[in-house]
């Protein structure tokens, strides 16, 4: 009798996973074996034809790089910042409560708001950065129009955006070591320094781990900004994997190449994802 | 080892805001000698403490080491130790990288770490736990951990903030005996904090009796129990606590409030505004004696080789430790004697202890104290 209250009980959550998680996850698996049904044409099995494709898509490959580009910096830069914020707003400076504030805001904003705040930053002439340069007499700059800057430009965004999250984490676990390790690691002689790498850095491990997985998941899923400020461009310099699959998606209609992508794209997560688990988890301590 | 420093304490204050914490103290730890900081929660010892460690900046007033002034020297250069109440140990390392962590700091060399972590795991009886974290290991053994962090250090100074609380009773009676035992043979000066009077009597050379920020008395723990300086001395010492009853004063002398009998000579008790208060420690009375103060018993509580009689003396009540030997029954009315000794004479107003002339110097094993002579000044 137990195991049916038991299913009842799961029920309601496996219901909505199943319909809405591993239905559609499976559906995507099955549909990059076929080809896009068009008009007249039905889905037809194509094997690893979309695959191939793939391969030979020149604007896959850039955008692949583009994400690989905007991971690599994203992920260490905005935890580094984060974890140097965190230190900095959990010492006795005055006025840390408005810091911390001021830190956090970022995180509470819709990337989409974040996004349009920053294109008053990077408009050509007028922008607040052009305006600062150019009162020193530089030139106006156009860091979203210009192919080289435009992924640059939006990598900076989604650490501004990223790095006041992470930062919570932080100063959450710097915040749980009790006061009195740095007070008997003083006592011993321990300076600033070597009390940050002997002691509170191995601490904050599990914290770090959390945090740069969801750093790797994040740098693959935030490109909401990337709608409002560059529409993936120019010439596709700042697009990334997720907006490319859903301009495959719901501009082309590809849907079959869609789910392809979307399959790399999750096969990719879940590599780094258990690669990093594996990578960390040995010098990570729990306590 | 490195023999103990002295330390001397001078006029230290400590305030954060308006509220004071430590109000203005001064005593001395004899090198080599084991000093306890006692005095309810609350009157400042930790403060006091981590002010002589350097880990709290002291508001006035100074600390010197070895007598050199160390009031604005950072921790690592007042050559001590300290064990926490907490035990602060690094969670993330093992028993053997705690223990040597602040020889890594200062760069001692491999071989002699290696010997140092040898002789303090063998002292402290922790040889097959090096490799264990903290988490895996007992409380008394975390506690020899944090100890064994202090003493490999080598420092002449070890400083320790209630280091047994976390401890069940009978570990902490073991480990009592151990510290001091360790004390000794290290030869290291020891100042310990704690609230228990118990802990402080058994272990201590000097008891520093501190009371909101202020010392109240400064004595070995013979005198501290023999010739309190304070009514408060003399309640925080000894259990159960000493009785202070109200004194009145006749033409005949001075006699417990209610009761006709004098106590004490007139020429004891002068005519002072505010009166006197009367102490008698209960294990001083006797019951049965003949010629005594008559007094009703109230209450008997049995405790194995004692009883404790809760007796009334006209409307004061006193409290008697007494043999089991003695049968008394509730509503019995008994004569309760003691010795001229046993009674102690305070002033009402300020609490403080009036010195009868009749009064000898404490006996302690060896040495003579000389009553009073270095007993800190009681009450304000
Ligand atoms: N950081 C602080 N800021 C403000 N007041 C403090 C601070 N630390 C201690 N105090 C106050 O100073 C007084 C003395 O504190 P202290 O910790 O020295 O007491 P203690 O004698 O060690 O008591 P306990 O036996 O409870 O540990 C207390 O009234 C306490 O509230
Ligand atoms: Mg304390």
């Amino acid at each position: 009798m137990e195991w049916i209250y038991g299913w009842l009980l799961l029920s309601p959550a496996l219901v909505l996973l199943i319909a809405f998680t591993h239905l559609p996850a499976i559906n995507t698996l099955w549909g990059s074996f076929f080809s896009t049904p068009r008009g007249q044409r039905p889905a037809k099995f194509v094997g690893l034809g979309n695959y191939e494709t793939l391969l030979a898509d020149e604007t896959f490959w850039q955008v692949f790089s583009n994400s690989f580009w905007y991971a690599v910096v994203t992920i260490p830069v905005s935890v580094a910042l984060a974890l140097l914020m965190a230190i900095w707003v959990d010492g006795k400076l005055a006025g840390r409560g408005f810091v911390r504030l001021a830190y956090f805001a970022p995180t509470v904003l819709p990337l989409i708001a974040v996004a349009n705040i920053w294109m008053f930053f990077y408009t050509p002439g007028f922008g607040l950065i052009d305006q600062i340069s150019g009162a020193f007499g530089f030139p106006s700059v156009n860091w979203l129009g210009d192919p080289d800057l435009a992924l640059g430009a939006v990598i900076v965004v989604a650490i501004w955006k990223e790095a006041g999250f992470f930062m919570i984490f932080y100063l959450a676990a710097l915040q749980s070591i009790p006061p009195q390790l740095r007070e008997a690691a003083a006592i011993e002689g321990a300076d600033r320094w070597t009390f940050f790498r002997r002691i509170t850095f191995p601490l904050l491990m599990p914290t770090t781990l959390f945090v740069s997985v969801n750093a790797v998941i994040n740098s693959f899923r935030l490109v909401d900004h990337i709608f409002v400020m560059t529409d993936g461009g120019p010439d596709n310099a700042s697009s990334l994997l997720l907006f490319y699959i859903y301009e495959v998606a719901f501009k082309f209609w590809d849907t079959a190449y869609a789910s392809t992508l979307t399959v790399v794209l999750l096969v990719l997560l879940s590599v780094l994802a258990v690669g990093q688990f594996f990578l960390l988890d040995k010098r990570v301590h729990y306590r | 080892m490195s023999a103990g420093v002295e330390i001397e304490v001078r006029d230290l204050r400590k305030a954060w805001g308006d509220s004071v914490a430590v109000d203005g103290i001064g005593f001395t730890a004899e090198a080599g000698a084991f000093t306890v900081l006692l005095g309810p929660s609350g009157c400042g010892k930790s403060t006091t403490l981590r002010m002589i460690a350097g880990l709290e900046e002291a508001t006035s007033g100074a600390v010197l080491i070895g007598s050199q002034n160390v009031t604005r020297q950072p921790p690592n250069a007042r050559g001590i130790s300290m064990v926490f109440q907490s035990y602060a140990l690094f969670p993330h390392l093992n028993v053997a990288e705690n223990i040597l962590f602040g020889l890594k700091v200062r760069r001692v060399p491999a071989a002699e770490r290696a010997a140092r972590l040898q002789r303090t795991a063998g002292l402290l009886g922790l040889d097959g736990l090096l490799d264990r974290r903290p988490s895996q290991i007992s409380g008394g053994q975390q506690q020899r951990v944090a100890l064994g962090r202090a003493i490999i250090s080598e420092k002449p100074i070890c400083l320790m903030d209630e280091p047994l609380s976390n401890l069940d009773a009978k570990l902490r009676h073991e480990m009592r005996v151990e510290l001091k035992t360790l004390q000794q043979k290290l030869g290291i000066t020891m100042v310990y904090v704690t609230h228990d009077q118990v802990e402080a009597i058994a272990m201590a050379d000097r008891i520093v009796v501190m009371k909101g920020g202020q010392i109240e008395q400064s004595a070995d723990p013979r005198t501290l129990y023999q010739r309190p300086a304070s009514v408060f001395v003399a309640r925080f010492i000894g259990t159960p606590p000493m009785n202070i009853l109200e004194l009145a004063v006749g033409p005949a002398g001075g006699m417990i409030s209610g009761d006709p009998t004098p106590v004490l000579p007139r020429s004891v008790v002068d005519d002072r505004d505010g009166g006197f208060q009367l102490g008698i420690r209960p294990e001083d009375i006797e019951i049965g004696q003949p010629g005594g103060i008559t007094g009703t018993v109230e209450q008997v509580e049995y405790l194995g080789a004692d009883q404790l009689v809760d007796c009334r003396i006209a409307d004061q009540r006193v409290l008697i430790r007494a043999a089991n030997r003695q049968p008394v029954a509730v509503g019995q009315r008994v004569s309760l004697t003691w010795g001229r000794d046993s009674l102690h004479l305070f002033d009402k107003r300020s609490g403080a202890r009036i010195p009868a002339t009749d009064e000898r110097p404490v006996q302690a094993a060896g040495r003579t104290f000389q009553t009073n002579a270095e007993t800190g000044a009681a009450g304000p």
